[in-house]
């Protein structure tokens, strides 16, 4: 099979996202992983297909050269779940925002996190409805102005991390629009996690929130305000590589390696596979300026699918049926012959 | 007392009972009994909304009527000949469909004071109270009769109490000659690997029924039911919601693609869902959705990637699933939607029937959002029709409503098996691999464009609800969209090519034509052959296609002074024909009770037309 590049996944479609929005970086990064999770996985182009909702983000299939389908608002996850149900051979990515997954969509979205249906979401996360012209989300932050709440909201946001957890999310990553290399990187992990993947994208609005991310962002302080976890890697973070997580309690804790005793060896090391979701949820929740935000793989668990439960049961019921063909079927039970 | 036996053409039966008494089964037993005699029959569960309602009030009343003939059967009986009702509640409820000459058997075990207080009735003579003296009544202490027939068994209180219906049904069988081997066979099935201890009480309390009718001297006469003349064949009973299921199963075959329905439970269209379900030897794939937008969300995800999709539900679901129904037609994805009708609006009345939907159906969708709606008329043609909507949708890529409604998706009949080998291929039109692809194209004839699937190389392109160019290009341009809508509405019109011309029943000219559509077929039917045999004269057209319209409709209307709709609804189908076709004189026949017709407010209708 060739090697693909990036730009056989780039459609002659003119990419309309404002300049500086946050939505380009996602595209990039998903274009440079393809080529990627088709070496690894032996895919073809052709068993690719993008799924999205509404909302600038959901623009996203008409700029990959795949199969597309840009849905209605809230959907998309219902519909890549009737994709990946009538065909799991095929590979469903789906492009959505906070405001399509979480607001109108937010039954479809942990339902298919539930099933643990083999579909890679990427969500995100503005925290403003951008294609409406500026009104708040579901993960707008406590108090956020905008033309819906002019003077501040007076509901709290969902952490999508927390959702996707609390609804036995199998893989739940993060990354930052700006983060090229670590959303691709992400991107392939999700590919090959079988099961319901979610990536939650921090990305910039330039015109209606722009900055919404700013505060962990920023390239000045980033190293110190987020943290990027790796399974197997200890929980280090900063500019000085000098800052790190560890129990404290129930809790956790941020400490500076080498003040009050505290050595490399207390940090405590990231396991993305393990079962028990607390550690996780915990790491999910972090927000600044108490805890780094986390960044990168936070959980990758294995567990069944639901489309190769549904197909297996099919193959199952199928092989022990004498039933084999509507014929069968139509003279299968209590049948009389008028002679 | 004299014993006579009556031969007799037809009879109605309603077996009525607390929602536990057992009555669907009972009432079915008897049907299919008959069936395997050799009648023709209809049947009709009239069954309350609440699973175990208040016991002994009216509102938990259940009741199954089933009728059943030496000729030609076509609805379930207006009023019955013979009621069985269980309790005073049941004798409430259904004293109204007694016929003039009509036989009650009651239990009286339950006509005490707290079951007739319960059932609402106020004094110690409900017989006097419903006006129903002039009535044969059979007082039988059945439940004291059923426990002295088990003494011996050895089972307890609860599980005698339970073989009450046997023991009606027993008495039943008398009445009406049934030969009761087929109930045997069914006792011996039906327990016999779980609880064989209970084949033979049920067995001897149906004989103990039968007897007990046989030595009173209360039931002056019985009566014979010839066997029909049937065409030959091997038979089964069918109920409509059965037989829609079957219809897409038969579709997928002959399509050769996988079926996936995605649906969401809801009265009375879950029997589809849960008939399917049980039909994954033929490789149907279900989800139940977490709602009735995932149901159709996840179907037309599944037409994205190549699979026969289905959605099925009822009134509220549907308007659940509108947006989704755009997304379909915009896409020109084939999809296959059912509506089990039932009373609305909103939760309304949800096992009762009713024709309300059409306009929704119709009209029930943002901007200029056509697509092919058809009805079936009655529960053994949901078979045909499920499959003609199913061959439709994807020989013609568009979403296709199809329409049934309570009464014929809970109602069932004798069914003469088809072969498959007598069903079309059906051929939807895939795109080639590696041939260059526009994806809104059109075939010039039938305006239908290419189904490229996932999966197949070279035609990666992408479709969404947004308004696209025949090259699959977003576009925005006035022109574009015109054009775009025109060819939308032209290939649902362009089907009317491929569906069967209107046939009429009776003279092709004349005063006046009777028009229906749906479930009512069997009730025009049956009046219009009641107005022939009182010698006027009168013609029949039923549409099993709404839209769009058979295509010699205007030639049909053309030949008639005057024409009479007769529709479950305040007047949907006719106000439809009224728009398309304004040049004709169109009266109508309308009920909107959450019951099906009877034959004689058609007749009356008819009557009042003529």
């Amino acid at each position: 099979m060739p090697r693909y590049t990036f730009k056989e996944f780039k459609s002659d479609q003119e990419v309309r996202w404002c300049p500086g929005c946050g939505d380009h970086g996602v595209l990039a990064a998903l274009q440079r992983a393809l080529p990627d999770v088709t070496e690894a996985l032996g895919y073809s182009k052709e068993r690719y297909v993008v799924v999205s909702g509404i909302g600038c983000s959901s623009r996203l299939p008409y700029y990959m050269n795949t199969y597309g389908f840009h849905s209605i608002h809230g959907r998309a996850t219902a519909i890549s779940t009737g994709i990946k149900v009538a065909n799991p051979d095929l590979t469903v990515w789906q492009a959505c925002g906070d405001g399509d997954a979480l607001a109108i969509g937010g039954n479809h979205f942990i339902h298919a996190i539930r099933r643990n249906v083999d579909i890679n979401i990427i969500l995100f996360n503005n925290q403003i409805y951008g294609l409406t012209k500026g009104q708040y989300s579901p993960t707008s932050r406590f108090g956020a102005i905008s033309k819906t709440s002019p003077y501040g909201t007076v509901e709290h946001p969902f952490n999508p991390g927390s959702l996707v957890l609390g609804a036995k999310g199998t893989f739940f990553a993060r990354s930052l629009d700006s983060e090229l290399k670590l959303s691709s990187e992400i991107m392939v992990a999700a590919a090959k996690h079988d099961g319901c993947s979610v990536m939650e994208m921090l990305t910039n609005c330039v015109i209606f929130n722009d900055g919404a991310h700013k505060l962990i962002s920023d390239r000045e302080f980033r190293a110190d305000r987020t943290i990027v976890l790796r399974h197997g890697e200890k929980m280090i973070f900063g500019k000085n590589r000098d800052k790190g997580l560890v129990l404290d309690g129930m809790g956790l804790r941020v400490v500076t390696i080498g003040e009050n005793g505290v050595t490399e060896d207390d940090i405590l090391v990231h396991d993305a596979h393990s079962e028990n979701v607390g550690i996780h949820m915990m790491l999910a929740d972090m927000k600044y300026p108490d805890f780094p935000v986390a960044l990168g793989i936070i959980r990758d668990v294995k567990d069944v699918t639901y489309d190769d439960g549904v197909r297996d049961q099919v193959a199952e019921v199928k092989a022990k049926s004498k039933i084999q063909c509507v014929d069968d079927l139509l003279r299968s039970g209590s049948t009389w012959e008028v002679k | 007392m004299q014993h006579k036996v009556i031969d007799t053409k037809d009879v109605v039966i309603r077996f009525a009972g607390d929602s536990g008494d057992g009555m669907q089964l009972t009432g079915s037993l008897f049907a299919d009994m008959s069936a395997i005699f050799g009648n023709e029959l209809s049947t009709f569960p009239d069954y309350p909304a609440e699973i175990r309602a208040p016991h002994g009030t009216v509102s938990g009343v259940s009741g199954f009527q089933v009728h059943i003939g030496s000729e030609h059967i076509t609805t379930p009986g207006d009023y019955c000949d013979l009621l069985v009702a269980m309790n005073p509640a049941a004798l409430k409820a259904n004293a109204q469909w007694l016929k003039r000459t009509a036989m009650v058997l009651i239990d009286s075990d339950t006509f005490d004071e707290d079951g007739l207080k319960r059932a609402g009735l106020h004094n110690d003579d409900p017989i006097a109270e419903l006006h129903i003296e002039d009535r044969t009544i059979i007082v039988a202490p059945i439940t004291t009769l059923t426990h002295e027939s088990l003494k011996d068994s050895g089972l307890d209180h609860k599980t005698v109490n339970k073989c009450k219906n046997m023991f009606t049904l027993g008495m039943a069988c008398y009445i009406y000659n049934r030969p009761m081997e087929y109930i045997f066979q069914y006792l011996e099935k039906k327990f016999g690997k779980k609880k064989p201890e209970l084949i033979e009480p049920n067995k001897k309390v149906l004989k103990d029924g039968f007897n007990y009718a046989a030595n009173i001297q209360a039931i002056a006469n019985t009566y014979n039911i010839e066997p029909a003349h049937q065409p030959k064949g091997l038979y089964r009973n069918i109920t409509g919601n059965q037989a829609t299921a079957w219809g897409l199963l038969a579709a997928a075959e002959k399509a050769n693609l996988p079926l996936f329905c995605g649906s969401y439970p809801i009265t009375p269209a879950t029997g589809i869902l849960e008939e399917l379900a049980i039909h994954k030897n033929l490789g149907a794939k279900t989800v139940q959705a977490e709602d009735e937008i995932a149901g159709i969300c996840t179907a037309i995800g599944a037409a994205f990637a190549g699979n026969l999709a289905v959605t099925t539900t009822s009134g509220p679901g549907l308007s659940l699933k509108s947006e989704a129904m755009g997304l379909a037609v915009m896409t020109e994805l084939p999809l296959v939607i059912v509506d089990v009708q039932r009373a609305g609006p909103s939760t309304g009345i949800p096992t009762k029937t009713e024709q309300t939907d059409l306009n929704q159906a119709l009209y029930g969708r943002n901007g200029e959002c056509p697509m092919v709606v058809m009805a079936a008329h009655s529960p053994a043609g949901c078979f045909d029709a499920a499959f003609n909507a199913a061959k439709i949708a994807l020989e013609h890529m568009t979403p296709v409503l199809l329409l049934t409604e309570g009464f014929l998706g809970n109602g069932s009949e004798p069914w003469l098996i088809p072969s498959m080998k007598d069903y079309p291929k059906i051929q939807p039109p895939f795109a080639r691999p590696n041939a260059e692809y526009k994806p809104f194209r059109r075939d010039p004839e039938t305006l239908v464009r290419k189904w490229a699937v996932p999966g197949m190389a070279g035609c990666e392109h992408r479709v969404g609800g947004l308004e696209k160019n025949h090259d699959g290009v977003l576009s925005s341009n006035p022109r574009n969209h015109e054009v775009m809508v025109r060819e939308r509405m032209e290939k649902v019109q362009k089907v009317a090519d491929f569906i069967p011309e209107l046939e009429i029943n009776g003279p092709e000219n004349g005063k006046l034509l009777v028009v229906g559509w749906g479930g009512t077929y069997g009730h025009i039917l049956s009046a219009v052959q009641e107005i022939r045999k009182e010698g006027q004269e009168v013609s029949f057209v039923h549409f099993d296609y709404i839209m769009p319209l058979p295509r010699n409709t205007q030639q049909v209307f053309e030949k008639f002074d005057r024409i009479l709709v007769c529709e479950l609804n305040s007047g949907h189908f006719v106000n439809y024909l009224r728009g398309v076709m304004p040049q004709f004189d169109y009266n109508q026949c309308n009920k909107v009770q959450g019951q099906p017709f009877l034959v004689q407010e058609i007749v009356s209708a008819i009557k009042g037309n003529l």
